[in-house]
């Protein structure tokens, strides 16, 4: 453990960040206590949180069962609604890429709802659906959703075609065509398509449930608890909520990252 | 060596007779090749030169079955590959082509990438594929390199490791469109070397476009210049300088000669194909 530590901190990458985060955090602070210092009211800097009171705050939070039942019911929002657009996203962007019918008559109706910005869904979606839980879970699946399928689609149709020419010549089914060709050649795609619809899934997921008051069992979810903080006057906790999303957003993309790397390994030369 | 003894029962003989090919992709008819006719022989290398544009690619694609023809016949060894009633040929392992821009699978290493053609043929097992492959691999020279992806190794490398690729399928036919454009002189040279290498052991008819006028003579038993747009023959140069050939080749006489005759007829095209360009952009 102490080893592993040691090469991350021989890492100039690692020392960097660090380093920058330590400097941001001086900053906010410095930016935080300039009213009081200087004594003039500065464009109400002075409403800023010190670091110092958010990191107390933290503290009084991190024991608390309900801050982490808030972690759990996002994340889990989350999930669902991006391993369900994962799972529908995928084969449906890529029967776009490689079939006309397919693509004729999916297109259009796809084409007309996807500028739809998701959180216009939440009125609909909570009338429709029988509980708030599912509603929230349908908006968050429609934030990742239209960019999967159109990175997944733009991807497949963006496949050289002279791929697709050499296997057919050596000999290549459309089957192993499709499996051999068209899927690893669409996989750099499938993940950037994944990584900026993860980005989007928290987004709608934090709005959602702020919108809905995030339920009665418990943990509201990270969004609700912003909320509550606010409702409640408590800057501090406002900023704590604001830290943990991008504590779990930062997560959840280096789990993207993680797992394309497993699934791309000549990609990992780049 | 088996080239010299089995010469007369050569496989891979390609009849080219009175191709047009006429492209129509908005309403505006494009004739990119025009009544166009040759005979290569079983294992000839056989050289295309012509200028940019010209058709030649539209030809290779022909052959390969990538494109239909609109008229005329293309044989193999006296069968129809594509004419009348079968304005497409197939597409099969028996014609196997090289890429302008390299075409190795990148999510594949250079073994995968060559084991690909017997494997999903399904003449070989996968793992007897692999052997193979590696096996072909280190005879080009590639023996170090089995393991690496194609964004890792040279565009040399690379380039090798396709032709090994189009091999091992047995293939009558290697259609290489301009292989080794973008590669630096002496890449090139060692290219050359390699490709007669595996010329002279293989003896596989090679059909290979070229603007590189010193290449063509180079690797070439015959030179085929060919028009600016419409392509059609316009002349044939027969290179009769004895293989095995050696970078020497390149200073001599007979070498020189050969540039010059073949580069007058490059040049009245390419000023042709100039002045057309010149006339399109008015």
């Amino acid at each position: 453990m102490t080893n592993f530590l040691q090469k991350l901190l021989n890492n100039t990458t690692t020392r960097r960040g660090i380093g920058a985060i330590i400097i941001f955090v001086i900053l906010w602070h410095i930016g935080s206590q300039l009213d009081e210092w200087t004594g003039y009211d500065l464009l109400g800097i002075g409403l800023v949180p010190p670091p110092g009171d958010v990191f107390a705050a933290f503290l009084e939070v991190i024991p608390l069962h309900g801050y982490w039942m808030s972690w759990v019911a996002s994340f889990g929002r989350v999930i669902t609604g991006f391993l369900v657009a994962m799972i529908i996203g995928i084969p449906f962007g890529l029967l776009l890429a490689v079939n006309r019918y397919f693509r004729g008559v999916f297109f259009p109706p796809f084409e007309i709802l996807r500028p739809i910005p998701p959180l216009a869904w939440v009125p609909a979606s909570l009338i429709f659906w029988p509980t708030n839980e599912m509603s929230i879970a349908f908006v968050t699946f429609l934030g990742a959703f239209f960019t999967i399928v159109i990175n997944v689609l733009g991807g497949a149709r963006s496949i050289d075609i002279s791929y697709l020419r050499a296997a057919q010549s050596m000999g290549a089914s459309q089957l192993d065509l499709f499996w051999k060709i068209v899927l690893p050649g669409t996989l750099p795609s499938i993940f950037t398509g994944a990584a900026v619809g993860m980005g989007i899934t928290w987004e709608v997921v934090l709005a959602a449930e702020m919108i809905s008051g995030g339920g009665t069992q418990g943990g509201g979810g990270l969004g609700f608890f912003i909320w509550n903080s606010y409702m409640g006057g408590s800057l501090e906790q406002i900023v704590v909520g604001m830290i943990s999303i991008g504590i779990a957003g930062y997560l959840s993309s280096s789990a993207i990252r993680k797992t394309g790397y497993y699934f791309m390994p000549w990609r990992r030369l780049f | 060596m088996a080239r010299n003894t089995s010469k007369v029962e050569k496989k891979g003989a390609l009849s080219i007779k009175n191709v047009t090919k006429i492209y129509d992709p908005t309403g505006v008819n494009v004739m990119a090749v025009d009544d166009c006719s040759m005979e290569i022989a079983g294992g000839e290398v056989c050289m295309i030169v012509g200028p940019s544009g010209c058709g030649k690619t539209t030809l290779l694609n022909g052959i390969a079955g990538f494109h239909s023809i609109t008229e005329g016949s293309i044989h193999l060894d006296g069968d129809l590959l594509c004419g009348p009633g079968k304005p497409k040929a197939d597409q099969s392992a028996e014609r196997m082509v090289v890429f302008q821009h390299g075409a190795l699978f990148p999510w594949k290493t250079l073994q995968e990438n060559v084991a690909y053609g017997p494997t999903v043929q399904k003449v070989m097992s996968s793992a007897q594929a692999l052997d193979k492959a590696g096996q072909m691999l280190a005879e080009a020279g590639l023996g170090n390199f089995l393991k690496k992806y194609p964004g890792e190794v040279s565009s040399g490398m690379a380039r090798r490791a396709e032709i090994v690729r189009a091999l091992i399928n047995n293939p009558k036919v290697l259609l290489l469109d301009e292989p080794y454009r973008a590669m630096d002189a002496l890449t090139k040279q060692i290219m050359h070397e390699s490709l007669l290498e595996t010329y002279d052991r293989t003896g596989v008819t090679i059909f290979f476009i070229t603007h590189d006028l010193e290449e063509a003579i180079f690797l070439g038993d015959k030179v085929h210049i060919v028009t600016t747009r419409p392509c059609q023959l316009k002349k044939t140069v027969e290179v009769k300088i004895p293989r095995p050939r050696s970078y020497e080749t390149q200073s001599s006489e007979k070498f020189r000669k050969l540039l010059e005759e073949v580069n007058d007829a490059v040049h009245e095209e390419a000023v042709k194909a100039f002045k057309a360009g010149e006339r399109e952009m008015a």
